[in-house]
């Protein structure tokens, strides 16, 4: 018996390099559309929600576009949700970034900015090595099965999330001696403060393991 | 964090071109095949210039944005000829992932505000071609090094990084195309007066070159042209692998003998660092993925 072939909508919110993120589906075998259409997003099997530039401007624009009750449904049906950079940051309660702005909530936590953590160059652009905790088990059919400590991930933010629950946390990278997350991961919601499609290899394997952990490949 | 190494490819029409000092720009090759080659050599991200748009009044770049955006995954930042918003968003949305600024945000700075809050700051990259007079002081160039702003390149980048501008890419005039190496004085002045990223541009002659830039300016960003091109395209001629290259046998071999440059290829230039015990990021060892995932991907991408 075959079943439908299952599909992932890029929500659009009108910035942001969603061509590669949809190649990057593409070359993993993801059947995945760009779209900003309520409906299409609603029926979508999975949703990836991207995101550049400032929280509270994606937040006036998810709202704007009527997508943050689609998003809450989507949610509570256990639909796989994937936030990428500012996407992930969107999924956390608040952010602190100019002022106090409300996110999705579907992590608790919130967003922070790294200029007081770090006596670096802000934003955080290049190539840093993300890590898990003691327990190496954690990984496992997640999206990041498979994946060696310390694989290199292209990240461009001046944000980062600190997630409530140290269990929400699924990696870390390290910036000028300072750890912050780099993946969260509760139940059918996940985020990547880096860039996967932007990754190489190792941010396609990123695309190709959430899509296997939540049977999206026929 | 890994240093970055960014090979920039000044692209004419379907031509790889590469000058002197920004000019007598002279034919490499098909450009696709070289962005491809460092693609899969391990470069961080890859810079494209279109080399005449001032004459134009526009970039041209979009469609070989296209072509090379769908099969390399890593950041590409696109330039030359860039005016307005509208530029912008096509060259975004052919695939690219950030636009350099120069010669338009000179002429109008609130260019650089409205790019940033509309795409984001780390979309928005300051492109600064910088000469530097007999009294010293640097003066930022516009329309491809043709014309001097007369605009003190420490202010006007201190005002570019104020009003949004995400990273700054610095390039010597005097230094670019000659492999007579980075101008460390001007580069290490830049890095210092902001705290955005700043990408180090133009005279890469030899992998001490690199390692001098990182070492005493401070850079985590290294752009390379010529050091990069001049061997891939004598490789190729050797190889006799011409016709991949595109170019015309004769202008290259011209090209390549005027040139004189030994230069490097990615994989030497990656090891040299390591060796220094400079942060690069490692390749080989990056694939986390199961080996027959991996071939699938492979397979899917560099068909």
């Amino acid at each position: 018996m075959h079943n439908k072939q299952k599909d992932v909508a890029i929500i659009d919110l009108g910035v942001g390099n969603l061509f590669s993120i949809e190649r990057a589906c593409q070359a993993v075998g993801l059947k995945a559309m760009i779209t900003a259409d309520t409906a299409r997003i609603e029926l979508a099997d999975a949703v990836i929600l991207p995101g550049v530039g400032a929280f509270a401007n994606a937040m006036a624009t998810l709202q704007q576009i009527d997508l943050i009750p689609v998003l809450n449904c989507l949610y509570e049906n256990d639909r796989p949700i994937l936030g990428i950079c500012l996407g992930m940051q969107l999924l956390m309660e608040y952010s602190e970034e100019f002022g106090q702005h409300q996110g999705l909530g579907f992590i608790n936590g919130t967003v922070k900015g790294l200029k007081r953590e770090v006596d670096d160059d802000i934003p955080h652009i290049g190539w840093s090595p993300i890590f898990g905790d003691s327990n190496t088990d954690r990984w496992d059919k997640t999206l990041l099965n498979c994946f060696r400590n310390q694989t290199y991930q292209y990240f461009v933010h001046s944000y980062y999330v600190s997630p409530e629950q140290q269990n929400d946390i699924l990696a870390y990278t390290c910036y000028s001696d300072f750890s912050f997350c780099a993946v969260i991961q509760k139940e059918n919601i996940t985020g990547c403060q880096f860039h996967p499609e932007r990754s190489g290899n190792a941010g396609l394997g990123i695309y190709k393991q959430w899509a296997l952990q939540y049977g999206l490949l026929s | 964090m890994t240093i970055r190494i960014i090979p920039r490819l000044d692209i004419k029409g379907p031509n790889l071109v590469k000058g002197i000092n920004l000019e007598g720009l002279r034919i490499l090759g098909e450009p696709e095949s070289f962005a491809r080659e460092y693609y899969q050599q391990g470069a961080d991200e890859l810079l494209y210039l279109d080399a005449v748009a001032s004459l134009y009044g526009r970039n041209s770049l979009t469609e070989f944005v296209k072509k090379t955006a769908s099969a390399m995954f890593i950041p590409l930042t696109v330039g030359g000829g860039i005016r307005s918003l509208e530029d912008i968003r096509s060259v975004l949305l052919a695939g690219a992932d950030k636009i350099a600024l120069n010669t338009a945000a000179l002429e109008d700075p609130q260019l650089i505000k409205s790019a940033s809050e509309t795409f984001g700051s780390s979309t928005v990259v300051l492109s600064l071609v910088a000469k530097q007079h007999d009294d010293g002081r640097y003066t930022a160039f516009t329309n491809n090094g043709r014309d001097d702003s007369g605009r003190d390149v420490f202010d006007w980048l201190e005002q570019a990084v104020e009003l949004g501008a995400g990273e700054v890419l610095v390039t010597a005039m005097e230094r670019d195309g000659t492999a007579k190496g980075y101008d460390l004085e001007l580069i290490k002045k830049v890095n210092q007066r902001i705290s955005n990223p700043v990408i180090a541009c133009g005279g890469a002659g030899s992998v001490q070159d690199v390692l001098d830039v990182i070492k005493l300016t401070g850079v985590k960003a290294v752009s390379l042209a010529s050091a990069l091109h001049y061997p891939l395209a004598n490789k190729r001629m050797e190889t006799g692998n011409i016709l991949q290259s595109g170019g015309e046998f004769k202008v290259i071999q011209d090209s390549l003998t005027r040139a004189q440059l030994k230069g490097m290829d990615l994989a030497e230039l990656r090891t040299s660092l390591m060796a220094q015990d400079i942060n690069v990021r490692p390749i080989d060892d990056s694939e986390p993925v199961q080996t027959d995932v991996l071939t699938d991907i492979r397979e899917q991408v560099y068909a």
